[in-house]
C-alpha cells in the first residue's frame, strides 16, 4: 500500500477518537484508559497528514522526531519502517506517545491544526511503538557495537538516565545505572499511574537496555552508598539524572495532620508499593469519601484520579487559577472530568482543619479572582476578602510541585548549583566538574519526560565525544 | 539480593541479623539506617544499622518483630536473602567527647542506641547507659551495652530485672546529683519515653538528642511522609534526621502521625496470623 492520497482526500478524513474504557467502569480500576487505535484507525489517521515540506510539527517536538517520515511509513502500512524511523529519534516512543503534552508541542504546530484538528501524532507514535514491542522480529536487529573499553556511570533510572544509557551502550561504552529505589523508571514508575502508563512498558524498555549490556544496580543511593567523587574515580564519565524528587510544602496550618499527603507519598504508595491496588498489599493507604487535591498539573490529575479509583465519592481538584491556566495535559483534564472529578477553580487553600483526634476534617479555602498577568504571562490570582469557606475532606493531597533533592548534591561540593539547588549544566549537559554531565529534572526543575529524554540524548553524545577525546 | 549470614534470637521477638552488604558496610556511620524490603510486594521499612564490618562487608541489624513486615524479615533463615537493602540513609550522629554522657534506651530503641553508644565510647566518653522494658524479657543488648559503658542501669516496669519503674527514674537521679549530671543525653525509644526525657533535661539545659521513628516510605527525602515538626520547621526525618534536638521536637504530633495506619496494620497483622495459623493447621 502506498500513501498517495490527494490533499483533498486527506483533508476529508476526520481526526480519530481514541477508544477508551467507559468512565464509570475505569474509575473503579487501574486499567489503561486509552485502549490504543485499531490498525484501520491508525492508517486512516496517518493519511490525514499532509506530509508538509515545512515540517512544522518536527519543530514542536523537543527531540525532533521525524514525524512526517514515520507517519508516511504508517500510512503506507509499512510498520517496520515506521518503527525504525521512530526508534532512531526517540528511545521511549511508547511512553512519549502516551504522556507527552502533544497539544503544546508537536500537535500545537501541526498545519492541520490551523483549521480544524491537528494530526494525532501522539496516538500514532504510541501505535507504532506498541506494534514494535509486539513484533520484535519485524525490526532490523541492532548490531552489537565494538566495545570502546570506556565506562560510564548513570545516576537515576528515570527517562533521562534510561535514554542516556541506551545511547551510550549503542556507542559501545560500558554503562552502569545506579538507582536509589528498588525499581526502575523513576517518575514513570512511582509517579505516573498504571491507568495512564502501564508499567509493563517500562519493564520492556529496561529489558532492551539489559540485552544491550547495560547494568542496572538498584538500591544504590549516590551521595550515600557511593559518592560522585567515588564514581568519578571508578568510571570514565558520569551522567547525573536524579530528577526533582523533593516535595514542596504548602506551609499552611494543619499540614502534618493525619490524612495529609504530599503527592509523591500518595502516588508512591499506590504505584511503586501497590497500596490499594492489591487486596493483600503490604503497604497501607488511607481511603476516604472526600479527597481534596491541591494543584492543577499532571501530578494533581494523577492523584485525584487515583483517589477516585481507591473509592472516593467526592474527588476534588482545588486550583487557585482557572481551568485555562492549568498546566495539566488537556486529555488528563478531560478524563478526570468524565470520571466524576470535581473541579473547584479560583480557590486557594489557607489551612487544613483538624478533627478532635488529629485527622483532617476540611480544607479551609479562599476564593480568588484573576488579576493582571505576571512574569509567566498567566493572570495572577488575587484573594477575595471574606470569601473563606471550609471544604469537607478526609484526605488532602498537596500536588503543588517538587524541587531538587539535595541528597546527592550535598556530597559533591564541586558541583555548581543554581539558587533553587538545580545542577548547572551547559547545552551539552556538562557540569562544573569535568567528565560529569547532568540532565532532566535535576537541571530543569520539574519538566517533562521528553525534555528529560532530550537531555539524556544530548548528554550521551557529549559524553561520547568527551570519551573519544 | 542481600544474603543473611547469621540470624540469632537475642530476646523474645528480637533478632540480630547479619547481612552481606559491602558498600553499605564501608559507607555507614553511627546513627544511620537502611530501608529494607524483604521481597517483591512487601513494605519498605527503616532499620538502624546496628553495627558494620567493612572488611567482612557485612552489616548487623537488630530487629524487633512487632508487625507483619518485621516478622517476615526475621523469619529469613541463614543462607536466605533479603531482596532490597538501601543505605546508609540519614545523617550520622554528631559525636564528640562530652565527657560524661547518659544513653537511654527503651524497647527496640535500645537496638537503635547501640551504635551510638559504641561511637560515643570510641570517642572517649564516660557513658552511663540506662535501658528498660516492660519486663526482663524485653530488656535487650544488656551485655553488649554493659561492655561499652561505665555504668549500666536496667529498669523494668514489673521489677523482674533491675529496678522497678521507668528509665526516667535513674536518669532523674543522675541529673539531680551534680557529681553525676551528664553533659549530654541520647535517648531512643517509644515516643512517650523520649518526650519524658526531653522534659527532664530542658530545665537544666542538658543537650539532648533523640532518634525519631516516623513512618517512612522511600527514606531519601522524596515523599515527605516522614515529616516531623522540629521547632518552627517541618523536617524530613529520613534526610534531616533521624536524630534531632529533643527540646525542639513536637513529640505529640509525631506519636499522633504514627497511628495513621493503626487500623490497616491491625488488619494485616491479623491476616498474617491467620495465614500462619492455617499453615500450622495443615
Ligand atoms: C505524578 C507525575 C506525573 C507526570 N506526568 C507527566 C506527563 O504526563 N507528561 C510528561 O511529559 N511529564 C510528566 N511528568 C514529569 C516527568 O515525569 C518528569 O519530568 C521526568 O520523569 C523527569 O525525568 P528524570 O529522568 O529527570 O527524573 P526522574 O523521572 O525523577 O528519575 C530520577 C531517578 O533517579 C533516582 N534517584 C534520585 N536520587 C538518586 C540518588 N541520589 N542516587 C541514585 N538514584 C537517584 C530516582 O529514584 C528516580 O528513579 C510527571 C511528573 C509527575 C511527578
Ligand atoms: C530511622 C528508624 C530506625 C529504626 N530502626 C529500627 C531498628 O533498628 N530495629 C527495629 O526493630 N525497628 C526499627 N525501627 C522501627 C521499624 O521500622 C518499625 O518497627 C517497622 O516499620 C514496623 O513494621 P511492621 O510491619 O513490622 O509493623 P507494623 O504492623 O507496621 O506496626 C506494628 C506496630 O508498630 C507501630 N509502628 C509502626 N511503625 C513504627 C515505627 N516506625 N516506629 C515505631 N512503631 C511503629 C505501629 O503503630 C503498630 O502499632 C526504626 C524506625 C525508624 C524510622
Ligand atoms: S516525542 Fe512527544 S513531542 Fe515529540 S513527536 Fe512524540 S509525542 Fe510529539
Ligand atoms: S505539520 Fe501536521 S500535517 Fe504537516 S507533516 Fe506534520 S503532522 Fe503532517
Ligand atoms: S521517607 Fe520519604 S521523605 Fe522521608
Amino acid at each position: 500500500m502506498s500513501n498517495d492520497l490527494s490533499p483533498k482526500e486527506r483533508m476529508a478524513i476526520e481526526r480519530v477518537h481514541m477508544p477508551e474504557l467507559p468512565a464509570d467502569e475505569r474509575s473503579k480500576n487501574f486499567e489503561e484508559v486509552n485502549q490504543g487505535l485499531t490498525p484501520e484507525q491508525a492508517v486512516a489517521e496517518a493519511q490525514r497528514c499532509l506530509q508538509c515540506k515545512s515540517r512544522n510539527c518536527v519543530a514542536g517536538c523537543p527531540v525532533g522526531v521525524s514525524i512526517p517520515e514515520f507517519i508516511d511509513a504508517l500510512a503506507s502500512d509499512d510498520l517496520p519502517r515506521a518503527a525504525q524511523v521512530l526508534r532512531g529519534d526517540n528511545a521511549l516512543p511508547a511512553v512519549c506517545g502516551r504522556v507527552c503534552p502533544q497539544e503544546t508541542q508537536c500537535e500545537a504546530l501541526c498545519v492541520r491544526g490551523k483549521k480544524g484538528d491537528a494530526v494525532a501524532i501522539g496516538y500514532l507514535e504510541r501505535y507504532v511503538a506498541d506494534w514494535a514491542m509486539q513484533h520484535p522480529e519485524g525490526l532490523i536487529a541492532i548490531e552489537a557495537p565494538e566495545p570502546t573499553g570506556k565506562s560510564v556511570a548513570v545516576v537515576g533510572c528515570g527517562p533521562a538516565g534510561l535514554t542516556a544509557a541506551g545511547e551510550l551502550a549503542r556507542q559501545g561504552h560500558k554503562v552502569t545505572i545506579f538507582e536509589a529505589l528498588h525499581d526502575t523508571g523513576g517518575v514513570l514508575r512511582y509517579g505516573i499511574p498504571e491507568f495512564r502508563l502501564p508499567k509493563e512498558i517500562i519493564d520492556r524498555e529496561v529489558a532492551v537496555l539489559s540485552r544491550m549490556g547495560v547494568t542496572i544496580e538498584c538500591n544504590v543511593i549516590i551521595g550515600k552508598t557511593l559518592t560522585i567523587p567515588q564514581l568519578r574515580s571508578e568510571f570514565d564519565a558520569v551522567f547525573i539524572a536524579n530528577g526533582a524528587g523533593l516535595p514542596t510544602m504548602l506551609n499552611i496550618m494543619g499540614e502534618n495532620l493525619k490524612g495529609v499527603y504530599a503527592a509523591n507519598e500518595f502516588l508512591t504508595r499506590v504505584n511503586l508499593m501497590e497500596a490499594g491496588r492489591r487486596a493483600d498489599s503490604s503497604t497501607p493507604i488511607l481511603q476516604r469519601d472526600e479527597v481534596a487535591v491541591i494543584g492543577g498539573g499532571n501530578t494533581a490529575m494523577d492523584c485525584v484520579r487515583t483517589a477516585r479509583r481507591l473509592g472516593a465519592k467526592r474527588a476534588m481538584i482545588v486550583y487557585r487559577r482557572s481551568e485555562t491556566e492549568m498546566p495539566a495535559r488537556v486529555e488528563e483534564i478531560k478524563h478526570a472530568k468524565e470520571e466524576g472529578v470535581e473541579f473547584i477553580m479560583l480557590t486557594a487553600p489557607i489551612a487544613i482543619v483538624p478533627t478532635e483526634d488529629g485527622w483532617v476534617s476540611a480544607l479551609r479555602c479562599q476564593k480568588m479572582e484573576l488579576g493582571p498577568a505576571d512574569d509567566s504571562g498567566r493572570r495572577r490570582p488575587q484573594a477575595i476578602e471574606g470569601s473563606e469557606f471550609d471544604l469537607p475532606a478526609g484526605i488532602v493531597i498537596n500536588a503543588v510541585g517538587t524541587s531538587a533533592n539535595p541528597l546527592l548534591t550535598a556530597t559533591a561540593p564541586d558541583l555548581t548549583l543554581n539558587k533553587w539547588g538545580n545542577i548547572v549544566a551547559d547545552e551539552e549537559g556538562e557540569t562544573s566538574i569535568p567528565g560529569v554531565f547532568a540532565g532532566g529534572d535535576i537541571v530543569r526543575g520539574g519538566a517533562t519526560v521528553i525534555l528529560a529524554m532530550g537531555d539524556g540524548k544530548r548528554a550521551a553524545a557529549a559524553i561520547d565525544k568527551y570519551l573519544k577525546r | 539480593m542481600f544474603e543473611v549470614v547469621s540470624n540469632e534470637i537475642l530476646a523474645e521477638n528480637l533478632h540480630k541479623m547479619v547481612l552481606v552488604a559491602p558498600r553499605i558496610a564501608r559507607a555507614r556511620k553511627a546513627g544511620q539506617f537502611v530501608m529494607v524490603r524483604l521481597a517483591q510486594g512487601e513494605e519498605r521499612i527503616p532499620l538502624t544499622i546496628g553495627d558494620a564490618d567493612p572488611e567482612a562487608g557485612t552489616i548487623t541489624l537488630f530487629i524487633q518483630a512487632i508487625g507483619a513486615s518485621t516478622r517476615k524479615i526475621v523469619d529469613t533463615p541463614v543462607g536466605g536473602s533479603i531482596r532490597d537493602v538501601a543505605g546508609p540513609l540519614g545523617k550520622e550522629t554528631h559525636i564528640t567527647n562530652w565527657g560524661r554522657v547518659a544513653c537511654v534506651g527503651g524497647g527496640v530503641g535500645t537496638a537503635v542506641l547501640f551504635p551510638l553508644v559504641k561511637a560515643l565510647a570510641e570517642a572517649g566518653n564516660e557513658i552511663t547507659t540506662i535501658i528498660g522494658g516492660r519486663s526482663s524479657r524485653y530488656v535487650i543488648l544488656a551485655d553488649e551495652l554493659g561492655a561499652l559503658s561505665k555504668n549500666l542501669l536496667i529498669t523494668t516496669e514489673d521489677g523482674s530485672l533491675g529496678s522497678k519503674g521507668f528509665v526516667t527514674g535513674p536518669l532523674g537521679e543522675m541529673i539531680a546529683d551534680p557529681a553525676c549530671a551528664p553533659k549530654a543525653v541520647f535517648a531512643v525509644g517509644p515516643v512517650p519515653m523520649m518526650k519524658a526525657v526531653a522534659n527532664m533535661t530542658r530545665e537544666p539545659g542538658i543537650e539532648t538528642i533523640v532518634s525519631l521513628n516516623p513512618i517512612m516510605i522511600d527514606g531519601t527525602g522524596m515523599c515527605g511522609g516522614c515529616r516531623v515538626q522540629v521547632g518552627s520547621e517541618t523536617k524530613f526525618a529520613c534526610v534531616d534526621g533521624p536524630e534531632f534536638d529533643a527540646h525542639l521536637v513536637d513529640f505529640d504530633g509525631l506519636s499522633d502521625r504514627l497511628t495513621s495506619y493503626r487500623k490497616e496494620e491491625a488488619q494485616r497483622h491479623a491476616a498474617t496470623d491467620c495465614k500462619i495459623a492455617k499453615e500450622v493447621a495443615k
